[in-house]
């Protein structure tokens, strides 16, 4: 790995400051950073640490809205999160394994979005709001494809706010060497109608999958889209399934994703 | 270089590091501290966890800069003083929780972690909580009944 600068700034503002120098990139709790730099697929030249920014880390709950802040550990949105938005919380319980999740955080793993990543499909389904140190951004605008996302270079995910659902569930079939989603499918059953959304299988990253939502709005249950698979023809083929399981499998999840979500 | 200040294993301790020094490497050979192994260096395997400020973490995969001022607990300070094991470490001995022993220092400091916030796992939690910790010798039944064991359990296969 190439060395770097290292700042640690404590406040937003002078995070946000110190990420307008020419290569400089935020460092959240680095389970993805470290191992890209290593493999020098990342070369930052100053590193603008998180861990220390005032008010970035906590779980709040206002009337049916959960706001966790963007430094916040996957560890702790599961502890804090499993009373009032437990599909949240049970997503955040199953990333990675429990050393990652001691670091990783929720605005990290939303700033990367993983084509494979759990949470940009807890996002989506919720309708969240994703918050930076510029503006609140709507996860229905954020998803750009891949590893694309809206924010621009110096923006700062500070919080992420949940419409908490009435009901709700992640079904995630594991990739067990990597232990990202293979497929993952994140159901979410609110006021305003059902919201299914799919990471792991497209080219384009996490997407709602509106044929289901609507077979759901009409009858939430597994027996409502029994016949239905995803569309196999952007999805990802790769050593570890092709796109026609993938699309099988979008099928599957979703539906004990209904029957299990609560 | 910088010169990071850390308490480790209960002594405090300072080292000068460059940046891009993760922390395995700072224990390892700033400190000379070669009981945290570093098997994958992809963040994959386990060998190099630690505990800083009391969470299991993955030392290849934590800058030494971002630990500086914290308490960081390693295998070396798990024994006790005179050199007996303590109860983790005398149950992957008894239970077979070893062969070659380079994933035990991973494996014995998320152990620790696990116990810490619970006490009483079941066999399942146990084997849910050891994913990121890959052993290529015992083939895990030996480490799941030495954890069961050390929390005081009777595990499937008892001690001979
Ligand atoms: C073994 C292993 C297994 C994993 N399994 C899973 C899994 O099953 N599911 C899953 O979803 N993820 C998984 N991950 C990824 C993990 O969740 C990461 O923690 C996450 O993707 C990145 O979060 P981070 O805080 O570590 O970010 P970092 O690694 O620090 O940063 C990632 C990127 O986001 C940027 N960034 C970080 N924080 C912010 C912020 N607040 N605002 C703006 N930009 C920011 C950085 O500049 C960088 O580009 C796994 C990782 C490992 C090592
Ligand atoms: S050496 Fe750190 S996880 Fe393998
Ligand atoms: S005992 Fe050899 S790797 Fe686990």
């Amino acid at each position: 790995m190439y060395n770097f600068e290292f700042t640690k700034p404590t406040t937003v503002e002078d995070a946000a400051k110190a990420m307008s120098a020419e290569g400089a990139q935020a460092l959240g709790g680095g389970q993805t950073l470290l191992p890209t730099m290593k493999q020098r697929l990342a070369m930052p030249e100053i590193l603008v640490s998180l861990t220390d920014v005032e008010g970035m880390v906590g779980v709040s709950k206002a009337g049916t809205t959960l706001t966790i802040g963007g430094g916040t550990t996957h560890a702790q949105v599961a502890t804090d999160a499993a009373a009032s938005y437990p599909g949240l919380s049970a997503l955040a319980d199953g990333i990675g394994d429990p050393a990652v999740r001691n670091r990783g955080t929720i605005g990290g793993s939303l700033a990367n979005n993983d084509p494979a990543a759990c949470y940009p499909a807890a996002a989506l389904a919720s309708g969240a709001t994703i918050t930076t140190n510029k503006r609140d951004i709507l996860a229905d605008n954020y998803f750009q494809g891949m590893f694309e996302t809206a924010l621009d270079e110096t923006e700062i995910v500070t919080a992420v706010s949940f419409p908490i659902p009435e009901k709700s569930n992640y079904q995630k079939f594991v990739q067990p060497a990597s232990r990202f989603a293979l497929v993952g499918v994140f159901v979410a059953k609110t006021a305003d109608g059902v919201r299914v959304a799919v990471t792991g299988a497209s080219n384009g990253g996490v997407y709602r999958w509106t044929e289901a939502e609507t077979a759901l709005n009409g009858d939430f249950s597994a027996r409502a889209i029994e016949d239905m698979s995803g569309d196999a023809t952007d999805m990802i083929t790769d050593l570890h399934g092709s796109a026609e399981y993938r699309a099988h499998l979008v099928g599957v999840l979703t539906r004990r994703a209904v029957v299990a979500s609560s | 270089m910088p010169t990071i200040s850390m308490n480790v294993n209960g002594t405090s301790v300072s080292a000068e590091v460059e940046n891009r020094t993760v922390l395995a490497a700072a224990l390892r050979e700033n400190l000379g501290m070669t009981g945290t192994h570093i098997g994958c260096d992809t963040s994959q395997c386990g060998a190099c966890v630690v505990h800083v400020n009391g969470k299991a973490v993955k030392s290849c995969t934590i800058f030494a800069v971002e630990a500086d001022g914290a308490e960081v607990s390693t295998i070396e300070g798990q024994a006790d003083a005179d050199g007996s094991l303590n109860v983790i470490q005398q149950a992957f001995q008894d239970h077979h929780g070893l062969q070659c022993g380079f994933c035990t220092p991973g494996m014995i400091m998320t152990a620790a972690a696990l116990l810490e916030e619970n006490p009483k796992p079941t066999e399942a939690e146990i084997r849910d909580h050891l994913e990121g910790n890959i052993c290529r010798c015992t083939g895990y039944q030996g480490i799941v009944n030495a954890i069961m064991a050390a929390s005081g359990q009777n595990s499937a296969i008892a001690a001979e």
